[in-house]
This record gives C-alpha cells, structure tokens and sequence, in this order.
C-alpha cells in the first residue's frame, strides 16, 4: 500500500517535470487558475448589485476608471457582469465535457471491449449522431427543450458524445490487445473490473487530454449558441449573451464586444494550451 | 474497389434514415404546432385544426414520419414549407450555392495554409518559429467564430471601409466570413499536420533513408511527407463538416443566406420540411464527402488498397 503511493507520487513528479517545461503550458495553467479564481471569488471582487444596477445617466461610456471596461445600453457596469459571467462559462464548460466524458466512456468502452452486436449497434448511432453537423443538433435539441442553463448544457453534451465514444472505442481496442488485460481475464477477472480497473486507466492518456480540449470547444460552443439567441438568456452575463446584446452597438461601441470576447478567448485558450501540454507530459513515447 | 463503394453507398441508406428519424424526433418535441404558430395565438381554434390538418400535422407521430419518408423516397419530394408554401427544394437550391462557394472557399484556404505551415513546423521543431506558430494556432483555435466574424467587421467594414459587413452574391462579400470559418480550420488543420510530420519522422523507415545517405531535403518531402498526410487527408472530410458548422455561424453574423440562416430560421419556426429537407441535404453531401476522402486515401496508401483487394474488410 506504501509502496503503490509512494509510486504515484514519483509519477506525477516525473509528469510535472515535463509539464513544467512546456512554458506555454504553464502559462496555460495559470490563466485558468486566475479564471477559476475569478468565478470562485466573484462576489469579493466586485459585488454582484453592480451587475444590476442600472444608471441611466451612464449609459453606453466607454472604459474609465469608475467603469473599467465602460457600461452597458443600460449603463450597468460591463467590468461587473463580466466577472461574474464566468461562472456560466467555466461551470458550462467542465459540466459538459465531463459528462460528454462518462456517457463517452461508457458507450465506447462497451463498443470497444465487446464487440460484435454491441459495438455494431452503438457505432450505427453514432454514425447516424456524426451526419448531423453538432451545432444544429445543439440548436434542434435547445429549441425541443428551450432555452435554460441546463437545457443548453444537455444540448452541447449531445453534440459531444458521438466524437467521444470513437475515441475511447479506438483507444480500448488498442487497450484490450494488451496482454495485461488477457492475464486479467484468465485471472476470472469480471468484465466491468477489466473495464474500470484495466482497460480505462491504461487509456487515460488520449481521453484527459481530449477531454481538456473538449472543454475549449464547450466554451466556444456555449458562447456562440448564446450568441444567436438560443443559449443563456439576458439578463444573465453569460459572455455569449453579453455578446448578442451588444450586436446593436458594435459601430458606436465596439468596446462592448471587446472584452466579453477576449474573456471567452482567454478561458478557452487556458485549456487548450493546458491540454497541449498534457499531451507531452501524458505521451509515454516522448519519455526523455 | 467498386464492390466496396457499392457496400458503403448501400450503408448511406440506414444512416441517412437514421438521421432523418434523428431530426424528426427533435423537432416533433419542441412546443406548439405549425398551425398556431403560423395564424397566431389569436386565431380560432378551428382554422388552425384547418390548417394542422392540411399539413398532415394532426395525425400521430410515427404516420407523420413515415409519409414523410415514403414522399422523399418514392416521389423525391422534400415537401413545402409550412411557412412560405414553396416547394423546400426551391429554397435549398436557392441558398445552398452561397454555403457551398464559402465552405469551399474557406477549406481551401485553410489546406494551404495549414498544411504548409504545419509542415514548416514540424521541420524547424523547437526553434522560435515553431513554438511561435503553434501558440498561434492554438490561440485561433480558441477564437469564436462569431466574434472574429465582428472584429473583421468592425476592422474591413467600418474602420477602412473596403469590404462589405453583409450580404451575399458577390466575390467581395465573401471574403470576411471565408476568413471567419478559414481561421479556425486552418489552425486545426496546422496542428495536425505539425503532430503527424513529427510521428512520421520517428519511423523506422526514416531512419534508413538517413542512414542511406538520402538529403534532409528528399527525406522531408519524399518519405516523410507523404506518409504524414495520409491521417491529415481522412480529417479533411471531417473538417469539411467542421467548416459546414462554421459556416452556419458565419452566415449568421454577416445576414447571408445559405442553409446555416435557412436551417436556423426554420427551427425557431418549427418549419419541420425546411429543417428536415436542409438537414437530410447536407447529410447526404456530409457522407459522400467522407466516402470520396475513403476512395482517395486507399489511392493514396499502397497498403491498404491491397487490404480491400485482398479482404473487402471496412478499415476500422
């Protein structure tokens, strides 16, 4: 028991030495903890009151030092509603991208291991899934549903699982050859125990990482859904909703569009460099 | 070779049926039916029973779908939409141009530059130009379509004036959202590229033609690359799908009208032939698209043109 932790604690030693020399990486990582940082403490950096409150005399400013990044049509105050915006869009993001990740491995793992009539069924749904290009499905699915924070969240899951099950059905197939997993079985090891205790946790590498960029990709998806309406609703500072609503304004006040966007980019950005450098760091073939 | 196009044509069918149940499913859940949403809520009960009925929308779920289907399938009729009474066909017809012209456009811009720069930095791997160019893929990898589609705006349309913020029909208005859908493509596209370059470059066989004496020059773009862009030529057709996503975003944000704006529009109006017929279209162009890149990767790739030949089994 000692002696398996004391093991696991050399592993990630030895992977966060090599995520370390990815500067970007590491770059990657402390923007995301900074956005963390922000949903999680938003209300002691500036009180939610004044993403509400409306000053009529303040209408459309541009950024000053009262208002950092200007005001809104309603003369709220954009610095506000953007900080706290990033609950929506980092809660969005990983909620979406773990739970695309469970129904993911579930089904890929049971294509993969299986075979024959399982994984024939599951790869015709999903065949049928992949035709269907993923932000109509997302849209489809809203407009079933309607527009609500959950809603939106069941309809990017959607979209994401497809892609998910190829994934991990490819990487338990390479798995399931290995000749650990033939010990297992002759062992009289059950099916779920080879799956869970076995397979998964060999073909971690490829599904963290993917599953990293999945969330950049769930932000960006969000967003632009919010965008065209059919996502978070104003009044919620969603940034994709800030967005959509300074649509109107983007000639007189383009500073409106500015920072809700570059927020988006930072928080997607975050995870796609922090799962590039996993890549690395997970790759055993680049072990130096 | 044929036998196995023929197979996988046969195999459209289930999956394009599957995706018509797919759709059709959706759209019978969202709330309300076409005949209030068209007269209104103020209109009578009955003129809307009327009008339900001449759509067929009063009989249940599974008779809908399966009249629907026997019209597209025996008499290639998409059917009218419920809101303008034209033929879907005419409307697909009339849009799908614009949609076409701009993936195309776009995708092809993305190949060449993803590609090429891909290769660059694979080949200068660890210099400044390579982490450069990665760091800029991954930051256009992480900007939202839409928003790049309103700075461009803001910078051609409205700061210098030299191209239009809207519309469709000439060239010049098809160059924002080109860049629009190209940018994120491309960056996709480079990455690749980059990691498949730099897999091929630690094989065996390159290593022999280094130690045969073969030039950097000739090892790069004899051996190396065109092993490298066989994974790079079966994701061309998956991001072909990618830059259809794209596309609907960017017609969106510059008002165009293509299938993204069509198919849009119709869901919010519960207009179920529009949305049934465009998504169907696109599907079958989605899985000919795919199977055209299949064809083409066994041209390309000795190997596994000799797998078909040899057993006819579907590459996994």
């Amino acid at each position: 028991m000692n002696n398996s932790h004391s093991r696991t604690r050399e592993q990630f030693a030895e992977f966060w030495r090599r995520f370390r020399k990815n500067k970007s990486a590491v770059a990657g990582l402390l923007i995301l903890v900074l956005l963390v940082g922000m949903a999680l403490f938003a209300d002691l950096i500036v009180p939610y009151a004044r993403c509400v409150e409306q000053a009529g005399a303040d209408r459309l400013q541009g950024p000053s030092a009262a208002h950092f990044f200007g005001t809104d049509e309603f003369g709220r105050d954009l610095f506000a509603r953007v900080v706290h915006g990033s609950r929506y869009s980092l809660f969005i993001g990983v909620a979406t991208s773990l739970m695309a990740l469970a129904a993911g491995a579930v089904l890929g793992a049971s294509a993969g291991y299986f075979g024959g009539m399982v994984d024939n069924v599951i790869c015709r749904i999903v065949d049928v899934f992949m035709c269907v290009p993923p932000i109509l499905l997302s849209l489809a699915v809203v407009a079933a549903l309607g527009t609500s924070v959950r809603n939106l969240i069941v309809a990017i899951t959607i979209s994401c699982i497809p892609g998910n099950v190829r994934l991990i059905r490819s990487v338990v197939l390479t798995v399931a050859e290995q000749d650990y997993v033939e010990v297992a079985r002759s062992y009289g090891a059950s099916n779920a125990r080879i799956i869970f205790r076995y397979v998964l946790p060999n073909a971690m590498g490829p599904i963290i990482v993917n599953t990293t960029m999945a969330i950049s990709d769930m932000i960006l998806s969000a967003a632009g859904l919010s965008f065209i309406g059919m996502g978070i609703q104003p009044p919620s500072p969603e940034w994709g909703a800030l967005l959509s609503a300074a649509q109107t304004y983007i000639f007189t006040s383009p500073y409106l569009l500015v920072f809700p966007g570059l927020f988006i980019i930072l928080s997607s950005l975050s995870f796609n460099l922090v799962g590039d450098g996993l890549t690395d760091a997970l790759d055993p073939k680049l072990k130096d | 070779m044929y036998k196995y196009v023929a197979k996988r044509l046969l195999y459209m069918i289930p999956v394009l049926l599957g995706v018509a149940f797919l759709v059709f499913t959706i759209l019978s859940l969202t709330p309300g039916d076409p005949g209030s949403i068209i007269l209104g809520i103020t209109a009578k009960p009955e003129d809307i029973a009327a009008l339900n009925a001449e759509f067929g929308y009063d009989k249940p779920f599974f008779i809908r779908f399966f009249n629907y289907i026997g019209d597209v399938v025996l008499h290639f009729d998409l059917g009218n939409s419920y809101q303008s009474r034209q033929p879907v066909i005419h409307d697909i017809m009339a849009r799908f141009p614009n949609t076409f012209l701009l993936t195309l456009i776009s995708m092809s811009a993305a190949s060449v530059i993803g590609i090429s720069l891909g290769i660059l930095s694979a080949v200068r791997q660890y210099t400044a130009l390579d982490q450069t160019l990665v760091v800029v893929a991954l930051i256009f990898a992480s900007i939202p379509g839409f928003w790049l589609g309103l700075m461009l705006m803001l910078l051609f349309s409205m700061k210098l004036g030299i191209l239009p913020s809207y519309g469709a029909g000439s060239l010049k208005a098809l160059i924002l959202p080109s860049i629009t859908v190209c940018m994120t493509s491309a960056a996709g596209l480079l990455r690749l590229t980059r990691s498949a370059m730099l897999e091929t470059v630690r094989q065996e066989y390159i290593r022999t033609a280094r130690a045969k004496g073969a030039s950097q020059k000739r090892i790069i773009w004899k051996h190396a690359l065109r092993n490298a862009l066989l994974p790079v030529v079966t994701t061309l057709g998956t991001s072909f799908g990618a830059s259809l996503g794209g596309a609907i975003i960017a017609e969106t944000v510059f008002a165009m009208p293509g299938m993204g704006t069509l198919i849009t529009t119709a869901i919010r109006q519960k207009d179920i032939p529009v949305v049934m017929g465009a998504t169907l279209f696109l599907a079958v162009l989605f899985s000919l698209i795919i199977l055209i890149v299949d064809v083409l990767y066994a041209f390309i790739d000795p190997r596994i043109k000799a797998k078909y030949q040899n057993g006819g089994k579907r590459r996994e």
